[in-house]
């Protein structure tokens, strides 16, 4: 026998162990245990294969309101009855006055003697025609009642003819279903009851009351627990899980060398597009595919406006330019900034000279107008980086990137040629699924062309730059399928993220 | 972006089995393959090579990337027989200003070729054109139109003529009212006093461009052996270079080539104008961008793999190519012959020291204490909808900033953090309680872009959040203060169960200053960032929460600036 068992039970198992042999009211009314408790200790045990519990759902046939009543009064036709073996012969209203019944009781209480052939009418009056004997024998009904109650499934015809016949008749009886236990007592609970030793004192709870005293604990024993049971869950506090992604990224980056740089969400065009030699008439420049706000700022220094101008009209630097006439004003239009890349341009237009080589990255929400569904929408997460500097050329644009998707957990990338109005050359960025087994594409990276970097810089110095989105690579890791799942806020569903273990 | 749609069959037999390694040439080639069946495959082409938006297009510049081909694949232009001219009359200067045209002769059409000169007609109308903004080109039967021809302006009801697509004759403005193409691009002749129009030598309209050809002149067929090809628009050079896509995709499906003698006023042009244009390439500065170390012989290579012709350090470089602006465009082409998947990627020694934004670490530590306090993060969207920013939260309509054109109810950008942590509560009303949320992130106001704090713990009282808000500030070491009310509370809260956050020992511009400040609230140098309080039932309802909600919503600007 297994001590540990023994030593696990809990105080309300203890209480019923030594009443195991009774029926459940009976443990309850010695345990000093409601019903409820009982239960749940029987279950226990039974879960310790200290018992075996077979349940079984059963009608009980039980006395109704109106047969407690009878069965302390008499039945209404035992009541008339006995009126009549005293008076032999009643008027009919009589009887009734006499016999205190209602209009209801009445009439079954003739009905019944009637059909036992006990009384008969004549001339509105009941006369008694039964023997003595037939008159003081119990009625079948009578008998019944008095066994009351029974399991529906032990009657007897007779008692089975007796309730239909009372069933007919108000609230005298009452069917309950109930579930029946019945409790065996398996080897192991006749082992452990034998040894009495379940019923011994175990310590509960370890509680400041029990450690005011040694002798409340010493050398005695605790229950043991069932350490493998089931719990509820508990939640705690956490980040959101798009902000550890994008702080880990911030990480990677600044472990790479990189300083942080940031921006405002509404941009000009000027920054946004036009310093980044992008078109007046891009389609990308349409309502149609950003949002654009009904407001103008003004534009930054007058040089460097200039600057920009020319390199669109008729380029710099050998470059023929776009060959156009650049509008001001359509530069001053406001925008919620397409791309971290106006944060790029921003950056390089301050900076100090005497800082190159430098390395920055961003990583922002940015916008476009689009509708929303499971793989689209207007806002997503870019992370931009650019590094300026002499001697530097494709391949180490092609490293950097390399070893940021790496850390990102990527350990196949594949650049493939792109365009975009402000590299050359362009690359597109893809990274391998290992268990989807496809490429898939994450955005845009190049080297700044001349016309980019000779305003914002003053001369044609190389500039890698890259802005690949970050929503996909989140998605995957916390394998999202739906891209509004992502700022749905569901707080159940925040509860079960896990933490992005990187 | 703009995909072609290729016949595997015609691939096949003539450019090569379409395998996993061709799947990959065609990648590196820089025009993703999209999909593929049996029957079709999908190619993307970016918008800086319109000239491979047909198959023929294509095929032209793919042999050469494969090494089928080597060099500038050179076109005969035939010079103009009599009467192969246009004349520009000066009434377009205002309305339609450029056209490029030529002629085609010796062409056999079948049911593709057709199908491919309208596909990439319409490609082009829709990237180089801007959706026929900037140019549009017209395709006519020569055997049905009498040389010359004249491009000129018009008043709309003195055109008249078939459009395609109809029986009947309609005047210009009745193009632009009923016809469905009309319609499409009725804007783009909308308020012109006169419309522009191709007529040949018998008074014939041809077209309306850009909206659309007559439905006697301007229809090719498979009969159809020799057309009049014309670009009209405002940019010259882009007419020009789509004038030299369209002919040389006739000319690779069999038709020889004839210029045009253009006619303006008293000047003379001939068009087309296939003669190759020359950029410098220099070695070393190739060298240098990509990292490589080539010489002048595989250089020469490379350039000729991208369909360009290479001498002494010239390129010449073909006349449909319209993204050749600087070197570093050769430069790219060298690196894409050299292929994308050669290049060893390298690390290269820049000595940087890395950091963060000091606004993101603090940003950081507060979502850490907080967290510790059992409390979730949410992160809602920048832009939000008037509903729930001014009318669940019971106030007016003020301070909007509306972006233009949204495609969806999320038309402004949010000005708080309080009504998107409400709308997070409602939404889930059905989760497990308590529930505690906090969101860091930017709001807008006065077109100034700030980042706050909002929290919210439902159920709670003032108490609780209070609580929370103190121990944020003590961990932070930033003190506030919690002060009755001066002015106005926003109309979420409870009255009297609000209370005002100060920030204290704020530097203020003038330092000196110990006077009371602007608004009257105590000295100058302590200020307002945000309130704390109960939210009020009638709020409560609007976003059917049946729980009480105690919210605080601070700025954290000034906590930014006292943390550095």
């Amino acid at each position: 026998m297994d001590e540990k068992l023994i030593e696990s039970l809990s105080p309300n198992e203890r209480k019923i162990l030594p009443y195991l042999k009774e029926n459940i009211n009976e443990i309850s009314r010695q345990s000093k245990l409601d019903r409820t408790s009982v239960l749940r200790a029987l279950e226990y045990l039974e879960n310790k294969k200290i018992i075996v519990l077979s349940r079984e759902r059963k009608k009980i046939v039980e006395l109704g309101v109106n047969g407690s009543l009878y069965h302390k009064k008499g039945l209404p036709e035992r009541r008339l009855l006995n009126l009549l073996n005293e008076k032999r012969i009643l008027r009919l209203d009589e009887a009734q006055k006499q016999s205190a019944l209602s209009d209801e009781e009445f009439k079954a209480s003739i009905g019944a003697l009637k059909k036992k052939a006990l009384i008969e009418i004549k001339n509105e009056k009941l006369v008694l025609t039964g023997s003595g004997e037939e008159i003081s024998r119990k009625t079948l009904e009578e008998l019944f009642l008095e066994l009351l109650p029974m399991e529906y499934h032990l009657l007897s015809p007779e008692q089975l003819y007796s309730l239909k016949s009372l069933e007919k008749r108000k609230d005298i009886i009452f069917i309950r279903e109930e579930e029946l236990i019945d409790i065996s007592i398996t080897k192991l609970g006749e082992e452990v009851i034998k040894s009495g030793k379940g019923t011994g004192e175990l310590i509960e709870a370890v509680t400041s009351k029990l450690l005011e005293k040694e002798s409340a604990w010493k050398g005695k024993k605790f229950r043991r627990y069932d350490v493998t049971s089931p719990l509820p869950s508990v939640n705690g506090g956490k980040r959101h899980f798009v902000n550890q992604a994008t702080d880990y990224a911030r990480k990677v980056w600044t472990e790479m060398g990189f300083q942080e740089m940031s921006g405002n969400i509404i941009q000009s065009s000027f920054w946004n597009f036009d310093a980044l030699f992008t078109a007046q008439d891009h389609p990308v420049r349409e309502m149609q595919d950003t949002f654009f706000i009904n407001k103008k700022v003004e534009l930054p220094d007058k040089k460097l406006v200039k600057a920009v101008k020319e390199s669109h009209e008729k380029g710099n630097d050998g470059s023929k330019g776009w060959g156009y006439e650049w509008n001001e004003e359509e530069a001053k239009r406001l925008v919620l900034r397409t791309h971290t890349t106006c944060v790029s341009a921003n950056t390089l237009a301050n900076l100090d000279k005497k800082n190159i080589p430098a390395k920055f990255f961003a990583i922002g929400k940015c916008f476009r107008n689009e509708t929303v569904d499971w793989s689209h929408g207007f806002e997503f997460n870019q992370t931009e980086g650019i590094v300026i500097g002499k001697n530097l050329n494709f391949r180490h644009l092609l490293g950097y990137l390399q070893e940021f998707f790496k850390k990102m957990g990527f350990e196949k990338v594949r650049f493939r040629p792109s365009y975009f109005p402000y590299t050359e050359p362009s690359v597109e960025i893809d990274v391998w699924h290992p268990e989807k087994k496809i490429w898939f594409e994450l955005g845009g990276a190049g080297i700044f062309r001349p016309e980019v970097t000779i305003p914002l810089l003053g001369e044609n110095m190389t500039v890698l730059a890259w802005g690949p989105g970050f929503d996909r690579m989140i998605m995957d890791y916390y394998e999202i399928k739906d891209l509004r799942n992502m700022y749905k806020n569901d707080l159940s569903q925040l509860r079960k993220m896990k933490f992005w273990m990187k | 972006m703009a995909n072609i749609t290729i016949d595997r069959k015609q691939f096949e037999k003539e450019i090569g089995k379409l395998d996993e390694k061709m799947q990959n040439r065609i990648a590196m080639f820089g025009t993703p393959l999209d999909k593929f069946d049996n029957e079709t495959m999908d190619i993307e082409v970016f918008p800086n090579r319109p000239d491979l938006l047909s198959y023929h297009g294509f095929k032209r510049s793919f042999l050469s990337f494969i090494g089928k081909q080597k060099g500038l694949k050179e076109y005969k232009v035939n010079k103009p027989e009599k009467n192969y001219e246009v004349t520009i009359d000066s009434s377009v200067k205002n309305i339609r200003p450029y056209t490029a045209c030529a002629i085609v002769k010796g062409l056999k059409f079948d049911d593709d070729k057709i199908k491919e000169i309208i596909d990439v007609q319409e490609k082009l109308h829709f990237t180089v054109g801007r959706k026929r903004k900037k140019l549009a080109i017209g395709i006519y039967p020569l055997e049905k139109i009498k040389l010359p021809i004249t491009f000129k302006a018009l008043e709309p009801d003195k055109i008249k003529f078939v459009p395609l697509e109809t029986d009947r004759e309609m005047s210009g403005l009745q193009i632009l009212q009923r016809h469905p193409t009309g319609r499409e691009y009725a804007h783009l002749l909308a308020g012109k006093s006169k419309f522009p129009i191709f007529v040949d030598a018998d008074n014939n309209i041809l077209s309306m461009p850009p909206i659309i050809n007559s439905k006697n002149t301007g229809k090719i067929t498979e009969t159809t052996t020799d057309v009049f090809v014309e670009c009209s628009g405002f940019d010259f050079p882009i007419l020009q270079k789509c004038l030299n896509m369209v002919v040389t995709i006739l000319a690779d499906m069999g038709g020889k080539i004839y210029s045009m003698e253009l006619k303006e006023g008293g000047k003379k042009k001939i068009t087309p104008d296939l003669n190759s244009e020359k950029m410098k390439l220099n070695i070393s500065n190739t060298n240098s961008l990509l990292g490589l170390d080539l010489n002048e012989k595989q250089i020469k290579e490379l350039i000729e793999k991208m369909g360009h012709n290479y001498n002494k350090g010239v390129v010449e470089i073909a006349q449909w190519r319209t993204d050749m602006l600087h070197e570093v465009d050769l430069i790219e082409d060298v690196a894409i012959a050299y292929g994308y998947e050669n290049f060893i990627p390298e690390i290269p020694s820049v000595a940087t020291v890395g950091k963060e934004e000091e606004k993101e670490i603090i940003k950081r530590k507060i979502a850490e204490i907080l967290a510790g306090l059992n409390i979730l993060e949410t992160s809602n969207y920048h832009l939000t909808t008037k509903q729930d920013q001014f009318k669940k939260m019971s106030v007016q309509e003020e301070g909007i900033i509306e972006v233009e054109a949204s495609k969806t109810d999320y038309t402004i950008l949010r000005k708080d953090l309080s009504h998107y942590i409400m709308k997070n509560l409602s939404e889930n009303v059905d989760s497990e309680y308590p529930q505690k949320i906090f969101e860091v992130g930017r709001v807008f106001n006065n077109y100034k872009e700030t980042e706050n704090l909002a929290l919210a713990v439902t159920p709670s009282n003032f108490t609780e959040v209070r609580q929370i808000l103190e121990y944020l500030s003590r961990m932070l070491n930033v003190e506030i203060k919690i002060a009755e009310p001066k002015d106005k509370i926003p109309n979420w809260f409870i009255e009297g169960r609000c209370a005002e956050i100060i920030l204290s020992d704020v530097e203020t511009e003038n330092k000196k200053s110990t006077s009371a400040g602007a608004g009257g609230r105590g000295p100058s140098n302590e200020k307002l960032i945000g309130y704390l309080g109960e939210i009020h039932p009638k709020i409560l309802k609007n976003w059917k929460i049946k729980m009480p909600v105690s919210l605080f919503e601070i700025n954290l600007e000034e906590t930014f600036r006292k943390l550095n």
